[in-house]
């Protein structure tokens, strides 16, 4: 039995709701504001899902979490988790995350967002985040193009891919995330997509747990816009594509995974690395120069 | 110490423990001396990539429960202007100091200006109110400093600090009063449970009540136009309800807000009216004037957001002539012709930029607004 038919078994296996159950996500969903915008078989909904339970498991009281959202689909994301959540501008959820952790280090700070959010009109902020090593968790979920305004090519989105502004297909170069994040000095770094549920969710709690800036994406698919236009099916298809074409390095060297439109994708923990973080070296470096006139900063 | 010092110690005074900034002429000095500051007193100053992420990190903090400032000069103000619009409609208290240099572009960097009024009213997208303040001397930069800190919190609305070049760099005495001698006021946190709370449930004075993340009130928050509960609503009439409070809390609070200084206006048949840098000038114009035999007033605009309309219409019903002085070519000029409704001359003493008004030629407009009267 392949992985999808095991997943549909799972499905159809798995105990009924009836009208009046609890959602089995009520403590972490703002249940008042469900239905979700997102597609049928979009990807997102899933890494929320992961989220949900990684936060769990990792007993992070919700009161503690701070969610935070660009603009676009993953934005939505927000809206609908049951912490202190801020929907943003578009582009600029991480230098608001900055002055929120910055402003209370007791916050477990997640920013959970889209591509063309944070590698196009935020891509700097991500550099720098990355750079200063502020405490944050940054997941990115990766749909190769601006959905929310109906399917733009991306500065992800794979050469060749078709979309609305890129008619005749892609030719520029897409960003290799895993490779960029390396680069600017994120000290965790893990690449899955919306099928590996257990292994965003493993991740995701290696990358909360981590003091630093902490990267995380998540290949999803797009139905409605990314596969149809590019022809590869539905939702449920494209979880076959990544099964079929998948392969997990853990560690690989993260120049060598960039993604073609059908190429394999390589997915795995390709960076874990220790290096002190933004408030660890605020705080030893001032108490150092400053003596008794420096109380470590604790917000 | 000079303006930029003093506002530096007038955002320290009032409680600010968070600034985001990014170095630009003439404002830099602000931040460099936070810079130094802040480790001494129990905060955080961080230099930001760009003025985008300086104008929401500031937001973040304020989220988080500190007071939180930037500062900036015209091409920063520009690229600030979408994050004032998200500080207006999450009303997240915070203020933003603009030491106004020559634009349009990067124009003049170390040369003053004033041509920023209309953009620190309008600049952001949509319909909204700030506060605007213009200090005049670097004592003022401390002790309105404190009043923005202080409107900001009051009103839940992000607060513009006009300097300029000149106030900025100007060095004069400047008298700090003890800790307990200065109002500050504090964040209006809600004292409601989080099951009975509702983020932007108007009260008093139309402000909501605020709390920080990790209080355990779980808030959302966001740019879009949202109901009490803080959630996304598509609707023209949560947008009227919304916009139109956001408006209202300022527009019919001006009164409140009001901040004028009046000198020799009673007697006077002709009124100059100025801010910041110019009024200092139009000072030394009006006694020029005085000289001349005209009966000259000063009515200098602390406060030039939200506009006192009243005052105005005032000056013109007792059919005073009015000459505005300002360092542009007419931004609040237009307000004021609005105000007078056409029953008095209204005169432009305005330039582009670069350097003071002189002397001359302010006290030439007074001269021709006051042949205007006969």
């Amino acid at each position: 039995m392949s992985v999808i038919d095991e997943l549909q078994q799972a499905v159809k296996n798995s105990p009924r709701q009836s009208p009046g159950d609890e959602h089995p996500m009520s403590n972490f969903l703002r249940m008042d504001r469900i239905p979700h915008i997102w597609c049928p078989t979009c990807g997102i909904g899933t890494t929320v899902n992961c989220f949900a339970q990684a936060l769990e498991r990792c007993s992070i009281p919700l009161d503690d979490v701070a969610v935070v959202s660009g603009i676009g689909c993953t934005g939505r994301v927000a809206g609908y988790v049951k912490t202190d959540s801020f929907h943003t501008t578009h582009g600029r959820a991480i230098p608001f995350a900055t002055g929120l952790r910055l402003g209370n280090p007791k916050l477990k700070v997640v920013v959970f967002s889209g591509d063309g959010d944070l590698f196009s009109i935020g891509g700097n902020h991500f550099n720098h985040a990355a750079r200063r090593n502020l405490d944050m968790t940054v997941i990115c979920v990766n749909n190769f193009n601006y959905a929310m305004t109906g399917g733009q090519v991306a500065p992800t989105s794979p050469t060749d891919s078709v979309l609305t502004t890129s008619p005749y297909g892609n030719f520029e170069t897409p960003f290799n995330l895993p490779f960029l994040a390396e680069s600017v000095g994120a000290t965790f770094v893990a690449r899955w997509t919306a099928l590996h549920i257990h292994r965003v969710t493993e991740s995701m709690i290696k990358a909360l747990m981590k003091p630093g800036f902490s990267f995380i994406e998540i290949i999803a698919p797009c139905p409605t816009i990314f596969e149809r236009k590019n022809k590869f099916g539905d939702g449920l298809d494209r979880l076959k594509f990544y099964h079929d074409n998948s392969e997990i390095i853990h560690g690989a060297p993260t120049k060598d995974v960039d993604i073609g439109l059908r190429n394999k994708i390589i997915v795995g923990e390709f960076v874990d690395i220790e290096r002190p973080t933004f408030i660890e070296s605020m705080n030893a470096y001032l108490k150092r120069r400053l003596g008794s006139d420096y109380d470590i900063y604790e917000g | 110490m000079d303006g930029d010092h003093a506002c530096c110690e007038g955002a320290l005074a009032a409680g600010c423990r968070f600034v985001a900034g990014y170095p630009i002429t003439p404002s830099t000095a602000v931040v460099e001396r936070f810079a130094r500051r802040i480790p001494r007193v129990g905060g955080v100053f961080i230099q930001m990539e760009d003025e985008l992420a300086s104008s929401i990190a500031i937001q973040g903090a304020v989220w988080a429960g500190k007071k939180a400032m930037t500062v900036t000069s015209g091409p920063g103000y520009s690229l600030m202007m979408e994050h004032i619009g998200l500080a207006v409609m999450t009303e997240c208290p915070c203020v933003f100091v603009n030491v106004q240099r020559g634009g349009p572009s990067t124009g003049l960097p170390t040369l003053p200006g004033q041509a920023d009024m209309m953009q620190a009213r309008w600049g952001s997208h949509g319909d909204y109110e700030i506060i605007a303040l213009c200090p005049d001397s670097p004592q003022e930069c401390f002790d309105f400093m404190i009043d923005a800190f202080n409107l900001s919190e009051q009103y839940r609305v992000p607060v513009m600090f006009m300097m300029d070049e000149c106030i900025g760099h100007m060095i004069e005495k400047v008298t700090i009063p003890e800790a307990d001698k200065i109002d500050v006021t504090p964040r209006n946190y809600t004292k409601l449970p989080p099951d009975q709370y509702l983020p932007f449930k108007p009260a008093e004075n139309m402000v909501p009540e605020m709390v920080k993340a990790g209080d355990g009130y779980r808030i959302h928050v966001t740019g879009l136009t949202h109901d009490y509960r803080g959630y996304p609503v598509m609707s023209a009439d949560c947008q009227e309800e919304l916009v139109h409070r956001l408006v209202n809390k300022i527009n019919r609070n001006e009164e409140k807000i009001r901040h004028i200084i009046a000198t020799d206006i009673e007697d006077a048949d002709v009124v100059v009216i100025a801010y910041g840098i110019t009024a200092r000038v139009a000072v030394d114009a009006i006694a020029l004037a005085r000289k001349q035999g005209v009966k000259v007033g000063l009515l200098r605009l602390v406060v030039v957001w939200p506009f006192p309309e009243a005052v105005i219409r005032d000056l013109a019903n007792k059919g005073k002539a009015l000459v505005m002085a300002e360092m542009n070519y007419g931004q609040i000029y237009y307000e004021v012709e609005r105000c007078a409704q056409g029953k008095v001359p209204v005169l432009l003493a305005g330039h582009g930029g670069g350097d003071v008004h002189k002397t001359e030629a302010i006290a030439e407009k007074i001269v021709e607004a006051n042949k205007c009267l006969s």
